[in-house]
């Protein structure tokens, strides 16, 4: 009676990382009612600058009653404005927000921008306008599990998947392209393209340029689309004096020194508001592309997907605000960095490792010690325990894709302060048990 | 290998190239009272900007609503934070309450059956991904709103089999015409899931009758699998008698026992953008009591979410009884005010609507000055209106009719004496055209006749098109 997509359980949801919802759901901590309860630790979210935008926004009270700088009301313009090209006031204030973030190394520009309701729609409609059902893109491992939902629900693309390994730091190599090229032919799959998140979700690396490098080499060799999906691109922490001076390269930046007609018409950039501003309730997306004829494809999808003008509007404003974006910027980034090696720290207190990352809300944690044997059962187990008897949510690398078992992605940006302190206590204890019961149980573990 | 999808690169976002022709002229040379007093009146644009300074005063009255407050304190990060598809409950409630208010509250709404949408350009088509596999088949009423082409088509896979109502009887939906139309999708090889059907109707004004609704019920029901959708975004703008009836009323009256399986397969969309005036805000919605049709469009919506920050300001505003009780009885007396002037407007030209009671439009007969009995006498009639009258509407045929010489012209969306200038305009036309006895001076503007010949077969990428319904 309905159609296979709205019968079948493809929407990609994995069952792990709902569980983990639904336990975090039916006991979630808090410091005076529920102090046992299970901290979220597996929802990547920034929460750490809320004040900085509700500073600005008592500032700026007119722009939320919808009142322009002349205090004349937009509201009814607003009320009316449904044109899927966006508001220029937004898309203007938009694109002169990424240059600047970007560090001005390249000029970003309106007519290239096409606004979505988050970045959900707007990997979606790429897939809409690159790929036909049955074509595919290559995404490297891990990656974020929505997109088993996002480019391949609707749109019957298929994901290939090309495996990045622990041995050198999860990175893009030239010859894990083709292993996933060659796999896409013996699937009998045409590939379209391939789609990379940088900064990485789950990893909270920036791409290097030799990564960037190979993956235009390969693009360019097979003839094929890269997506750039950049929405942590302002997470980046690693600047040492300014946010615009930070280890990220963007794939138009990268492109752009390639000085190639063909790559650059094949290159495509996904951004969004919800992590770097940290407001994902408000929908707000954007595809970025120097293709016009996937602009303008793209642009009429967007009419699926239009951003509300109440929102485009009230942020317009807060991005033109130069003065105010450069301090956010630089004090989210402050936090963001502090946060996470609150985080590190913890958990080598615990003796536990990450991966060294430079950006991010989570780390890439590695607890392969803790795997009772060198298998995703393992890691299963292991999830679970942490999740009912540690208290702790958090992401299992095989929700993620990952080829190799005992990766963990673990959010800091969250939570307060104390309940990440907590949580760490939480994660000591725990493996100071495993610690003493290996000793009582003679089990091996490695340390 | 194709670098693009075939989506990408084909016409099939059926944006009728006429229609286009309208607006861009529009653009060009738009009608402005002080400006620009010889320019082009928009009447092509189903948008109600009557009952704004009723919305405006709500606002100013509650500051706090738009300032991200609740009770005097600050509510932005709950807000920011909001993507949970399954709504807001407060503004689910406010939106349910209000549904049910412009139904005579003969039918109440579930909460938990409503999946929140950008839009119901976003809503329609998550139903076809829902209801239909690519290649199955949707009937549709014609004439229609010419965005179904794109919103039910396009993406989905899913073909449009047109249901011909004609001016014999008032465009009225017949079970012949259903018969036909099934029969024709079967000669097409095409899997019928289900009918659409818009009341109160785009582009006719006219809501369905009980009549009509007991037919399309019947049928569904009578067909293994097929669906029904009722796209009610102008149930709010029912201004006259005989009233709005709602198919879920139907439903309520004939079908007591909710396990029947009609329940299942009866979908209604709605959105705020023709009766609040709001399309810009993005606020859509499927309503079913099918769990599974719920539970699958609540996922895709993830696709096109409501901003959260405009969910909170809805939910206060339709939650405030009063406010929403006044509203919809002015917003009704308005339009139907505007309506009447329209239709006296054209009767004195010797132009005759199709009798109507709701929407932001009449269905204008026109049939008496074409050439001749066919579309493109439609079409040169059209395009004269366009840039000789400088009035621009839609043609009946963008909209699907069968019969040529109908157009839709919009009332809600200009200032009264814009109205009425148009309908000087008018007269001025059809004298005009009266005192040709036929032969038709129009002609002697050659010029932009060849302009337009030039311009329809030329595939201009860079217009501006708009949403519109």
């Amino acid at each position: 009676m309905l159609s296979r997509k709205a019968n079948k359980d493809s929407h990609g949801q994995d069952s792990s990382y709902f569980e983990g919802w639904q336990e975090y759901e039916k006991n979630p901590y808090h410091p005076i009612q529920n102090p046992l309860g299970i901290i979220q630790m597996g929802l990547a979210e920034n929460q750490l600058s809320f004040d900085l935008l509700e500073y600005w926004l008592r500032r700026n009270s007119n722009t939320m009653a919808l009142l322009k700088k002349d205090a004349v009301s937009a509201f009814r313009e607003l009320a009316l404005f449904q044109d899927y090209h966006g508001l220029p006031a937004f898309k203007d204030a938009l694109v002169k927000f990424m240059t600047r973030m970007r560090g001005n190394k390249t000029k970003y520009s309106s007519d290239k921008l096409v606004l979505t309701a988050g970045a959900t729609a707007a990997n979606e409609i790429l897939m809409f306008c690159l790929a036909d059902p049955g074509h595919a893109f290559i995404v490297p491992t891990p990656y974020y599990p929505g997109f088993d939902r996002d480019l391949k629900w609707r749109t019957g693309v298929e994901i290939v998947p090309m495996h990045c390994s622990s041995s050198n730091g999860f990175r893009i190599t030239r010859e894990a392209l083709e292993e996933a090229y060659e796999l896409g032919q013996e699937l009998n799959l045409k590939i379209k393209g391939v789609l990379v998140t940088n900064p990485s979700n789950p990893l909270g690396t920036t791409m290097t340029k030799t990564e960037l490098i190979h993956l235009l080499d390969f693009a360019i060799d097979k003839n094929i689309h890269i997506v750039s999906d950049e929405i942590y691109s302002a997470t980046v922490f690693d600047s040492s004096s300014s946010p615009t001076t930070t280890s990220f390269i963007s794939i138009m930046e990268a492109v752009k020194e390639r000085n190639n007609n063909n790559i650059r018409e094949r290159v495509h950039m996904v951004y969004s508001l919800s992590k770097d501003l940290g407001v994902p309730g408000f929908r707000v997306g954007m595809i970025y592309s120097n293709n016009e004829i996937v602009v303008a494809a793209a642009t009429k999808m967007s009419s699926f997907a239009l951003v509300s003008s109440q929102t485009q509007f009230l942020l317009s404003n807060l991005l033109s605000d130069a003065k105010f974006t450069e301090k956010y910027m630089e004090e989210n980034q402050r936090r963001l960095k502090r946060r996470r090696e609150m985080l590190v720290r913890g958990l080598r207190n615990a003796g536990i490792g990450c991966l060294r990352s430079n950006a991010g809300l989570f780390c890439w944690v590695d607890m392969r010690h803790l795997l009772k044997s060198d298998s995703f059962e393992a890691e299963k187990e292991l999830w679970k325990r942490i999740l009912c008897e540690v208290g702790l949510n958090i992401s299992a690398g095989s929700s993620c894709h990952c080829s190799q078992p005992g990766w963990f992605r673990i959010c800091f940006a969250n939570i307060s302060e104390d309940t990440l302190q907590l949580a760490m206590q939480r994660m000591k204890a725990f493996t100071n048990s495993i610690v003493f019961s290996s000793a009582n149980n003679h089990t091996i573990y490695n340390m | 290998m194709r670098l693009l999808s075939t989506k990408a690169t084909c016409n099939s976002h059926g944006q009728d190239s006429s229609y286009f022709l309208g607006w861009q002229e529009y653009e060009k040379n738009p009608y402005d009272e002080i400006l620009n007093p010889k320019g082009i009146i928009q009447m092509g644009l189903a948008e109600n900007q009557l009952s704004f300074d009723l919305l405006e005063s709500w606002l100013a009255k509650n500051p706090d609503v738009s300032g991200f407050k609740r009770d005097g304190k600050s509510i932005f990060r709950e807000l920011a934070l909001f993507q949970d598809y399954h709504g807001l409950s407060s503004f689910k409630k406010a939106l349910v309450d209000f549904m049910a208010e412009i139904r005579g509250n003969r039918v109440t709404f579930d909460p938990d059956h409503m999946v929140l949408t950008a839009g119901s350009t976003s809503a329609n088509e998550t139903l076809m991904f829902c209801l239909a596999e690519q290649g199955d088949a949707f009937l549709l009423p014609t004439p229609y709103y010419p965005g179904f082409d794109r919103d039910l088509k396009w993406r989905t896979g899913v073909e449009i089999v047109p249901i011909h109502c004609s001016s014999a009887n008032n465009f009225k939906i017949t079970e012949a015409a259903l018969q036909q139309a099934y029969q024709e999708a079967e000669k097409l090889n095409l899997n019928v899931k289900g009918i659409l059907v818009t009341n109160p109707s785009n582009p006719l004004g006219t809501t369905l009758s009980l009549e009509e609704l007991n037919i399309l019920v019947d049928f569904v029901n009578g067909h293994k699998n097929m669906h029904l959708i009722s796209d009610e975004i102008y149930s709010g703008t029912v201004f006259n008698s005989p009233g709005f009836v709602s198919v879920m009323e139907v439903l309520n009256n004939r079908f007591s026992n909710r396990d029947q399986a009609i329940w299942d397969r009866v979908h209604v969309v709605y959105s705020l953008s023709k009766d609040l005036g709001l399309p810009g805000f993005r606020v859509g919605c499927i309503y079913s009591e099918n769990d599974k049709v719920v539970a699958a469009a609540t996922k895709m919506s993830s696709f096109g979410l409501v901003s959260s920050q405009t969910q909170y300001l809805l939910s206060t505003m339709l939650a405030d009884k009063k406010f929403t009780k006044n509203y919809l009885v002015d917003n009704q007396k308005r339009l139907k005010r505007r309506q009447k002037m329209l239709v006296s407007g054209l009767m004195k030209t010797g132009m005759k609507c199709l009798e109507s009671n709701a929407g932001l439009f009449c269905w204008v007969d026109m049939r008496h000055l074409l050439k001749s009995n066919t579309f493109e006498a439609e079409m040169e009639l059209w395009k004269r209106i366009v840039y000789d009258v400088k009035l621009n509407i839609s043609p009946g045929s963008s909209c699907h009719c069968s019969e040529p010489g109908w157009f839709r012209v919009c009332f809600a969306n200009m200032s009264e004496e814009t109205l009425k200038l148009a309908m000087k305009r008018f007269k001025s036309f059809v004298l005009s055209l009266s005192s040709d006895n036929g032969e038709n001076k129009a002609y002697s503007k050659r010029n932009s006749l060849t302009k337009w010949v030039f311009r329809l077969s030329s595939n201009d990428h860079r217009h501006r098109d708009q949403e519109e319904r």
